[in-house]
C-alpha cells in the first residue's frame, strides 16, 4: 500500500484538485513546479539553513519522565512548541515563502484558525519583505487575541471572515476568493495538509522534517529509529502528516490520530471528522467531510480554534479508510485536562490543539515498554485566556 | 429532441441569460421566477442550487445561498419544485451549483432527474475538466446534459482550445479575474480578452458572465460574444423589490 500522494495528488480515493477554472492557472503552475523547485540544491540549502538558524531546528526529542511514569510507557515529546513562533506551522511557511519567491509572487495570503499559521506566515513575510494578508474567522479573532496582535505587529493585515461559522472553514473560503480575485501576483500559503493538489503533498513534505528528525533522535536515545507509536492531533493534519511521514511505510510503527470531539462526538458540537464525516469535496479536495445528507458542509465546533475544521487532509482520510492509522477523538474537557496534566508534570503548557494529542491516554492503554512519540505541536501562550477562563485561574 | 441550448444558440440575436438562487427570496419562488423570466423574453436561465461554501461567489450570491438554505432548500426539493416546469416553460434551463451536493445525491441519479425534468445543461465550477472527462462525461451524455465549462482572462490559449474541444454548446466566459458580483464595468483589459477569444475561432460560441449588471455592460459583453449572463445584479433586484417587478429589471437590459 502506498500512503503518499500519487502523481495526480490522490491518496487512494482521496485528494485531487476540485477547483474552479479561475484557480486553475495558479494551482497548475504550482503543481508543475513544486517538486522541481523543492529539490533544487539551492532551495534545500536555503530551507535547511533557515530551519536551523531562524526556526531553531532540530527541535528536541524530550523524554518525559514523569508523564511516562504516570501512564506506564516511554513517552517522548517532539518539541515543535520550541520552534520560533511557537508551533510546527513555521516549517511549512518557510518552505512556502521560498516557493512563492521562486515563482515570482509578491503578495502573500493565508487563512488561520488558532492564529499560529497566521503568525507563522506574517513572520516569514516580514522576514522576506512581502505583503501579507491573513483571513481569520471573527470568532477566532476574539478567542485568539494575542495572535491577532502579533500578526498586526509583524505588519500583516488581518481580515475578518464574517460568513458561516466565522471560523477556519470560512477564513479558508475568503482566502480562496482573494486568490481568485488576485491571480497574478499572489501566492496562497495554505496552513495545513488540505486544499487542492499539490498543497497536501507540498505541506506534508515541508513538515516531514519532524519525522526525519525523530528517526535519528530516537536512534540516539533508544538505539532504534522506529518508535512503537507516533501520536498527533489533527485539524487539517499538517503536524500529524509531518510526524507520520517517515513512518508511514514502517509497519511496526503504530500511527495514532486524535481529532477534536468538542462537547462529545454525538453532541452536535464536534469536529471529529473521521467519526462524523462522509466522502465529499471541501476546499478543492476530495476527503472525509462533515456534511448534511444533502452535501452542505456543516459547522464544526471545538474549544481549539486550530482543530475547528469540518474536513481533514486527504492523506488522513486514506490512513483512516485503510486502517493504517488508529483514530480517536478527545472532548474539550479531556484536552483541557491533558493540557493541565502536561503542565503540572512536565512544566510545559501546550496549545489546546496539542492537548488533544495528550488526551490519548484517556482512550488507549500502552504497554510498559512501548515507545510513544507525541507531537507537541505548539505552545499554549496564545491560549492563556481560554485556560484562565476554563480553570478559573484568575 | 435536440438540446434546447443548442437550438437557442442558433437564433439570430444576442442572448440574455439570468442566474438566480433557488429558494430565494422565499423557498417556493422558484417556478414563479422562471415563468416571469421567460415571459419577459429572457433567453436562458441558470437555476442556482445553493451551497454552503460557494467559493467562486461574492457576497451577494453567498448571502442569497445562505438564505435559501435557511429557508429549507435542498436538492430533492428543487427537483420537486421543477417537476412540472416543462408544462409552462420552453426556454433552456441550466442548473448551476457546486459539485459536492451533486456528488452526495449521486451523479447518475442527479443527471437522471435533470433529464426527467427537462434540464438542458449543468454548470459545476468546481468539477474540473479532467475529472469530468474521466469519470462523468458518459453519464452526462447518457442523459442529454451539456456540461458548460468556464474560461477566464488567465486561461491560456492552449487550455481554451482544450476546453473548446471538450465542450458542447457554449463556453462560459468569465469576464474578469474575480468572484461573482465584484466588478464595476468593463475596461480595456476585458475588451482585449473578449477580442482575443473571439479571434480564436472556437467551435463553441461564448457567453459572458460575472460583472454584467445593466444595459451598458450587457452591450459591452455581447459585442463579440453570443450572449451574457446576469446574476448578482438580478439577485440584488429581487432583494430590493421582491419577485413582482422582474419586468422592470429585464426591460432595462435590452
Ligand atoms: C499548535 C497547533 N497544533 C495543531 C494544529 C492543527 O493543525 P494541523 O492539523 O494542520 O497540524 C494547529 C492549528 O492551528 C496548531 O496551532
Amino acid at each position: 500500500m502506498n500512503y503518499n500522494a500519487d502523481e495526480k495528488g490522490y491518496y487512494g480515493e482521496f485528494g485531487g484538485a476540485f477547483i474552479p477554472e479561475m484557480l486553475y492557472p495558479n494551482v497548475e503552475e504550482l503543481r508543475a513546479n513544486y517538486l522541481k523547485i523543492m529539490y533544487e540544491d539551492s532551495f534545500q540549502e536555503e530551507f535547511n539553513q533557515l530551519l536551523k538558524d531562524y526556526v531553531g531546528r532540530p527541535s528536541p526529542l524530550y523524554f518525559a519522565k514523569r508523564l511516562s511514569e504516570k501512564h506506564g510507557c516511554k513517552i517522548y515529546l517532539k518539541r515543535e512548541d520550541l520552534n520560533h513562533t511557537g508551533a510546527h506551522k513555521i516549517n511549512n511557511t518557510i518552505g512556502q515563502i521560498l516557493m512563492a519567491q521562486k515563482l515570482g509572487k509578491t503578495r502573500i495570503i493565508a487563512e488561520t484558525g488558532a492564529g499560529q499559521h497566521g503568525v507563522a506566515t506574517a513572520t516569514v513575510c516580514a522576514l522576506m519583505g512581502l505583503e501579507c494578508i491573513v483571513y481569520m474567522g471573527e470568532i477566532d479573532i476574539a478567542r485568539q487575541a494575542p495572535n491577532v496582535a502579533r500578526m498586526k505587529m509583524l505588519g500583516a493585515e488581518v481580515r475578518p471572515a464574517k460568513s458561516g461559522s466565522r471560523t477556519l472553514k470560512d477564513a479558508t473560503n475568503e482566502a480562496i476568493r482573494d486568490w481568485i480575485n488576485n491571480p497574478v501576483d499572489t501566492h496562497y500559503i495554505i496552513g495545513s495538509a488540505i486544499g487542492p493538489h499539490p498543497y497536501p503533498d507540498m505541506v506534508t513534505r515541508f513538515q516531514s522534517v519532524i519525522s526525519e528528525e525523530i528517526k535519528w533522535q530516537l536512534k540516539e536515545k533508544e538505539g532504534r529509529e522506529n518508535p512503537d507509536y507516533v501520536v498527533a492531533c489533527i485539524g487539517g493534519g499538517s503536524n500529524a502528516a509531518g510526524t507520520y511521514y517517515h513512518f508511514l511505510h514502517e509497519p511496526e510503527v503504530g500511527i495514532i490520530a486524535v481529532e477534536a470531539a468538542g462537547k462529545g462526538v454525538n453532541s452536535g458540537e464536534s469536529a471529529a471528522t473521521s467519526a462524523l464525516g462522509k466522502v465529499g469535496i471541501i476546499h478543492g479536495c476530495k476527503t472525509m467531510l462533515m456534511q448534511t445528507p444533502d452535501g452542505q458542509i456543516t459547522e464544526p465546533y471545538s474549544i481549539s480554534a486550530g482543530l475547528d475544521y469540518p474536513g481533514v487532509g486527504p492523506m488522513h482520510s486514506h490512513l483512516y479508510k485503510t486502517g493504517r492509522a488508529e483514530f480517536y477523538s478527545a472532548t474539550d474537557d479531556e484536552a483541557m485536562a491533558a493540557g493541565l496534566e502536561l503542565t503540572q508534570l512536565e512544566g510545559i503548557i501546550p496549545a489546546i490543539e496539542t492537548g488533544h494529542a495528550f488526551a490519548i491516554f484517556a482512550h488507549k492503554k500502552f504497554k510498559k515498554d512501548d515507545v510513544v512519540v507525541i507531537s507537541l505541536s505548539g505552545r499554549g501562550d496564545k491560549d492563556l485566556n481560554t485556560y484562565i477562563d476554563y480553570f478559573k485561574l484568575a | 429532441m435536440s438540446n434546447r441550448i443548442k437550438s437557442k444558440l442558433q437564433e439570430d440575436k444576442k442572448l440574455l441569460s439570468i442566474y438566480f438562487t433557488a429558494g430565494y427570496p422565499s423557498l417556493n419562488d422558484t417556478v414563479q421566477i422562471i415563468q416571469d423570466l421567460e415571459k419577459n423574453d429572457v433567453d436562458m436561465i441558470e437555476i442556482g442550487l445553493p451551497f454552503s461554501d460557494p467559493l467562486a461567489d461574492g457576497p451577494t450570491i453567498q448571502e442569497s445561498s445562505t438564505h435559501a438554505l435557511k429557508n429549507g432548500m435542498t436538492t430533492e426539493l428543487l427537483f420537486d419544485q421543477l417537476k412540472d416546469i416543462r408544462k409552462s416553460v420552453s426556454i433552456p434551463l441550466i442548473i448551476m451549483g457546486y459539485f459536492n451536493p451533486m456528488l452526495q445525491y449521486g451523479v447518475e441519479a442527479f443527471c437522471k432527474k435533470c433529464h426527467e425534468i427537462g434540464i438542458d445543461g449543468l454548470i459545476m465550477p468546481d468539477l474540473p475538466l479532467d475529472v469530468y472527462q474521466s469519470d462523468y462525461e458518459a453519464i452526462f451524455k447518457k442523459y442529454g446534459l451539456l456540461n458548460i465549462f468556464l474560461i477566464t482572462p488567465q486561461t491560456s490559449d492552449q487550455r481554451i482550445h482544450q476546453i473548446d474541444k471538450a465542450s458542447d454548446g457554449f463556453i462560459y466566459m468569465v469576464s474578469s479575474a474575480s468572484v461573482t458580483g465584484s466588478k464595476s464595468g468593463f475596461g480595456q483589459e476585458q475588451e482585449n480578452y473578449f477580442e482575443r477569444v473571439a479571434a480564436m475561432n472556437l467551435k463553441n460560441t461564448q457567453i459572458v458572465g460575472f460583472g454584467i449588471k445593466d444595459a451598458e455592460t450587457f452591450k459591452q459583453a455581447t459585442k463579440t460574444a453570443k450572449g451574457a449572463i446576469i446574476g448578482s445584479a438580478f439577485i440584488k433586484h429581487l432583494t430590493a423589490n421582491g419577485i413582482t417587478k422582474i419586468a422592470d429589471f429585464i426591460n432595462k437590459i435590452r
